[in-house]
């Protein structure tokens, strides 16, 4: 399990190195550079040794190897830089930011979990009954809407029904306040960005649960049990569930990991400063340091994410754990 | 059943049980009476099963045999209770123990299934949880049914093992599924079933998916556990050969029905509907020879959503008159022999073997010139693992394979799975390169040809797979099938390709419409024709027959030999015919090659080798396949082999039969075998015989 373990670790190092390469080249390739943007955003024509001495100082002017070489170094030793556009450092812009889009994550996660499993295993046992055919139309429905429009729909009925039944409308806070600082505060502001994402999240993790599930519960092993005479219970729990879950961790696995980096336009609505807002100026900026450290960051989170994927398939399933 | 105390178990080793309990006077643990079943499918009604109805006795051995589709699964779940939820029990009485099982309500079946009948299913691959331990699935029925606490039931399942013969059974609680061979696994379920001291087991198909050899340590642990424990035992099975040697009485259905139903000596010996004995000269045997063609029982069995109205045999039946389009009733010709059929005591007397079936098979290879494909010293190692951390480990698929084909000749190649055979095939045809070695085809070495010369080759030689229903591409119709060989090598021009295929399909006996088909459209047997048809589409001089009969049931199975065997003579070709089933095999080859792990341990010309083999191993898989005659088979010594085979990543050192050898002595662990001509083209590798 341990030799597993740091396998799949190592072997996430060539992923990060391809996706550092990619994204180095690619970033380069955009017409224009940062310079252009910061010196024009005034209007005017920029005088040429303005511009050069602009791209000096940010390095710009190096050859790629050596601008490559130094990207790849401040990997390595953790030195991420500064933001070319704000120049401040990187780490700093990120913190805050990181933390809020993991707890936004994180809460999604949670209630698509506790939403998807007892649900898809309902719809699964009942199939072709009322109850499938409604959590199949709620995950339709979860699946068709976006997010941000959820989003819009919640801000506007938590407005509507404080207004109706305490005659003040509310809002959720817009200021982020770490969740140990004032966890009732912090909570009030994320919670409905979580369920806006999550709906989505789980409508999707839903119907991989219950697809996964008809399709255990049509296997040999399963008539087995049941011809043991074991409870419907234990079948479904004990034999089914367990083996239907593999599909469920992967899907699981992905829209986590999407949730760290993709959340733009939910963000927004909800007027939260996330990596997701701060992605797409840093790209619209020609920002390259910022770019290719987020870039590299959601590498690293969906390379661990797999590898914890990898790892809960190990625990669920032993064919993996004791091949490898 | 409360009374009968949960927990009150039996001692296994009851020696006691054994005089009166396999007695099969007394009353019956289980009849079933009048059972119809169908299920609803969105073409219509399918009535999977009609009017069944048998018992079984403590201590017996009931047989139902049939072919894919005859209802003889479904009427065995149907003892369960474990019927999908598109099936409807429309009529019939299964008392088991005096209670009427269709009565009882889920929770009251609950505690009968697992507890008083159990089930034992035919992939032991897919029968297991993957990701619990085979404790925890032994002892599962033992804490519900028999509410035993974690220790006794641990007690328990290691007794069980210890009784189904698995060493170490300590250890063994804490593996995994994956983690034993197949016919482990199987014990296993044996042992599952076992478990609560069922008087009921049931076995569907229990051994179709394991090696003759493993197959035959599996029903003997079943026949010998049946008799000292008592239980009464229903086996499922479409192997005639399996209920000839272990079946006290049979039932044979057809297309839903029973059809004939008595013990096996009179249902072998003096069978009394047409089917069962079509079914008896259809089946190839491993006491005959190939001098005669199998007498075959021409056409399919009927769709069960449009049956045929009086007798369900009637249209594939010889003897069929007018009366017979009133359903026969089965009724009882001799005490306990019944048979369904208005012409049963006429039947001794009417059947005749057909005049074709008498037509000798008289291709004797022309040995005049030389062979069309020789092997020399052909190798082919597998590398696997290699991972970041581990060493490559090689798999010795096939080791120093020495053998030649005559034209017109047929070379049957007989193995246990993993022993290579598969994999020798596609080496041949250069499907895989060869690691060592030469393929001479024609003179020519192929192990060294480029992949243009290959091209050439391949119009030469052929290939026919197993799976009719795979090996076929479903978006192709049967006459792009058939056609595609011939425009890839540009055989014939495009105008004559139609004519081509029309004429490809008479020749393999099927209507020239079935080329707009599609091969969903077709059932197992003619996909085989069209396989075959796609073979023969270049003309070629030489065919691997890769397991080309082995999904087939028996009726289709014996039209296809005769349908390969009449092409040879036709056509002049050359088979390697590959498979499992020692009986085809002996019928259909001049010559056989015996394959284990990678190595050939036994060559001759069939009748030889059948009539004396040589090797330890050939005669341990020849002992372990069952002859269909129950007379013969009582008569036969069982020595049965122990021991599976082991891992080609890591043969035995010496011999690599040694670990299971009943004549190893100390010389066969250091020195490997050659293979030495002990009688005139009889080559045998082993030194102690």
């Amino acid at each position: 399990m341990l030799r597993y373990v740091i396998k799949r670790l190592l072997l996430m190092i060539p992923t990060l190195f391809g996706a550092a390469v990619l994204i180095f080249l690619l970033m380069r390739t955009i017409p224009g550079d940062i310079c252009y943007l910061r010196l024009a955003a005034g209007g005017g024509s920029i005088p040429q040794d303005v511009l050069l001495n602009c791209r000096r100082e940010l390095g710009l002017d190096e050859p790629m190897l050596v601008q490559f070489w130094a990207f790849i170094k401040g990997l390595i030793t953790f030195d991420f830089g500064k933001s070319m556009w704000t120049n401040r450092p990187i780490v700093e812009e990120i913190a805050l930011r990181f933390q809020l889009s993991l707890q936004v994550a994180l809460m999604a996660t949670l209630t698509a979990v506790l939403i998807a499993i007892p649900l898809g295993t309902i719809a699964a046992v009942k199939q072709n009954t009322w109850i499938d055919y409604f959590v199949r139309t709620f995950t339709i429905a979860g699946i068709a809407m976006p997010s941000f429009w959820l989003g819009i729909l919640i801000i506007l009925g938590i407005l509507v029904t404080s207004k109706a039944w305490f005659g003040v409308a509310w809002m959720p806070p817009i200021r982020y306040v770490p969740i140990w600082q004032d966890p009732w505060y912090n909570l009030s502001m994320l919670i409905w960005p979580a369920l806006a994402t999550g709906y989505r999240y789980s409508a999707v993790a839903t119907r991989m649960t219950r697809s996964a599930l008809l399709e255990v519960l049509r296997e040999d092993y399963v008539r087995t049990a049941r011809a043991k005479g074991l409870y419907e219970k234990l079948v479904i729990n004990r034999h089914a569930l367990r083996n239907a879950l593999l599909p469920v961790v992967t899907v699981v696995g992905i829209e986590f990991a999407f949730l760290m980096g993709g959340l733009v336009v939910t963000e927004q609505v909800f007027n939260l400063n996330g990596l997701g807002k701060l992605f797409v100026e840093s790209v619209l900026n020609h920002d390259y340091a910022m770019t290719q450290f987020l870039v590299m960051m959601v590498v690293a989170i969906f390379a661990f994410t797999n590898f914890v994927v990898d790892i809960c398939y190990a625990w669920l399933d032993p064919r993996i754990r004791y091949t490898r | 059943m409360q009374t009968m105390a949960e927990g009150a178990v039996r001692p296994l080793s009851g020696e006691a049980l054994s005089g009166q309990t396999a007695a099969k006077t007394g009353k019956p643990v289980l009849e079933i009476e009048n059972l119809s079943v169908q299920f609803r499918s969105s073409h219509g009604l399918v009535r999977a099963v009609e009017n069944v109805g048998y018992s079984v006795h403590p201590g017996e051995m009931v047989a139902i045999v049939g072919e894919s589709g005859s209802g003889k699964s479904v009427s065995a779940l149907t003892i369960m209770r474990l019927l999908a939820q598109t099936a409807e029990i429309t009529s019939g009485t299964i008392v088991f123990d005096g209670r009427d099982l269709l009565k009882l309500s889920d929770e009251e079946m609950r505690r009968i299934r697992g507890h008083h009948v159990s089930m034992i299913f035919q992939e032991p691959m897919t029968s297991l949880n993957p990701v619990l331990r085979i404790g925890l699935q032994i002892m599962e029925p033992l804490f519900i049914h028999l509410k035993m606490t974690p220790d006794e039931a641990k007690a328990r399942a290691v007794e069980l093992l210890t009784l189904v013969g698995i060493t170490d059974p300590e250890s063994r609680l804490e593996q995994y599924p994956h983690q034993l061979s197949g016919g482990m696994r199987q014990r296993v379920m044996i042992a599952i079933g076992l478990a609560c001291n069922p008087k009921l087991l049931i076995a569907d198909e229990p051994t179709t998916a394991l090696d003759v050899t493993i197959q035959a340590q599996i029903l003997e642990l079943m026949k010998d556990l049946s008799r000292r424990l008592g239980i009464a035992v229903i086996i499922i099975t479409h192997n005639l050969g399996i209920v000839a040697r272990y079946a006290d009485r049979v039932n044979v259905m057809y297309a839903a029905r029973i059809v004939e139903s008595g013990t096996a000596e009179e249902v072998f010996g003096n069978a009394r509907h047409p089917y069962a004995r079509g079914l008896l000269s259809a089946v190839p045997r491993l006491d005959r020879g190939r001098a005669m063609r199998l007498q075959t029982i021409e056409g399919a069995p009927p769709n069960l959503l449009k049956p045929p109205a009086g007798c369900r045999f009637r249209p594939r039946c010889r003897f069929a008159i007018d009366k017979c389009e009133i359903n026969p009733p089965l009724v009882e010709i001799e005490k306990g022999h019944r048979a369904a059929c208005h012409r049963s005591n006429e039947l001794e007397k009417i059947d005749r073997p057909t005049a074709s079936s008498h037509e000798a098979i008289s291709a004797v290879a022309s040995s005049t010139s030389g062979p069309i494909l020789q092997l020399q010293d052909v190798t082919k190692f597998f590398p696997i693992g290699g991972g970041l951390f581990q060493p490559k480990k090689l798999v010795r698929a096939v080791n120093k394979v020495t053998l030649d084909i005559a034209p017109g000749e047929t070379l049957g190649l007989v193995g246990e799975s993993g022993c290579g055979k598969s994999t020798l095939g596609r080496v041949v045809l250069r499907l895989d390169d060869p690691t060592d070695g030469k393929i001479l085809f024609e003179g020519a070495d192929l192990a060294k040809a480029s992949s243009d010369e290959m091209l050439a080759v391949r119009k030469k030689m052929q290939v026919i797979f197993q799976d009719p229903f795979s090996s076929l591409n479903p978006r192709m119709t049967v006459g792009e099938i058939i056609a595609e060989p011939m425009r890839v090598h540009q055989i014939l021009p495009k105008d004559k390709i139609h004519d081509r295929v029309a004429e490809l399909l008479s020749l393999v006996g099927l209507h020239g419409y079935m080329a707009d088909r599609y091969p969903h459209q077709l059932s197992g047997g003619q996909r085989q024709r069209v396989g075959i048809a796609r073979a023969l589409s270049v003309n070629p001089k030489f065919i691997v027959c890769d397991e080309a009969v082995s999904a087939l049931d028996v009726s289709i199975q014996g039209q296809v030999i005769n349908l390969l065997e009449s092409l040879q003579l036709k056509l002049g070709l050359s088979y390697l015919f590959i498979a499992h089933d020692l009986a085809v095999v002996r019928h259909i080859s001049h010559k056989v090659a015996v394959m284990y792990l990678g190595k050939i341990v036994e060559y001759a010309p069939a009748d030889e080798l059948f009539a004396n083999p040589k090797h330890p191993y050939t005669q341990a898989l020849l002992a372990a396949a069952p002859i269909p005659d129950p007379v013969i088979e009582r008569t036969r010594p069982r020595r049965i082999i122990t021991g599976e085979l082991p891992s080609p990543l890591r043969p035995p050192p010496g011999c690599v039969f040694n670990p299971r050898c009943p004549i190893a002595v100390e010389n066969c662990r250091k020195e490997i075998p050659a293979l030495r001509e002990l009688g005139p083209k009889h080559w045998v590798a082993c030194s102690e015989v």
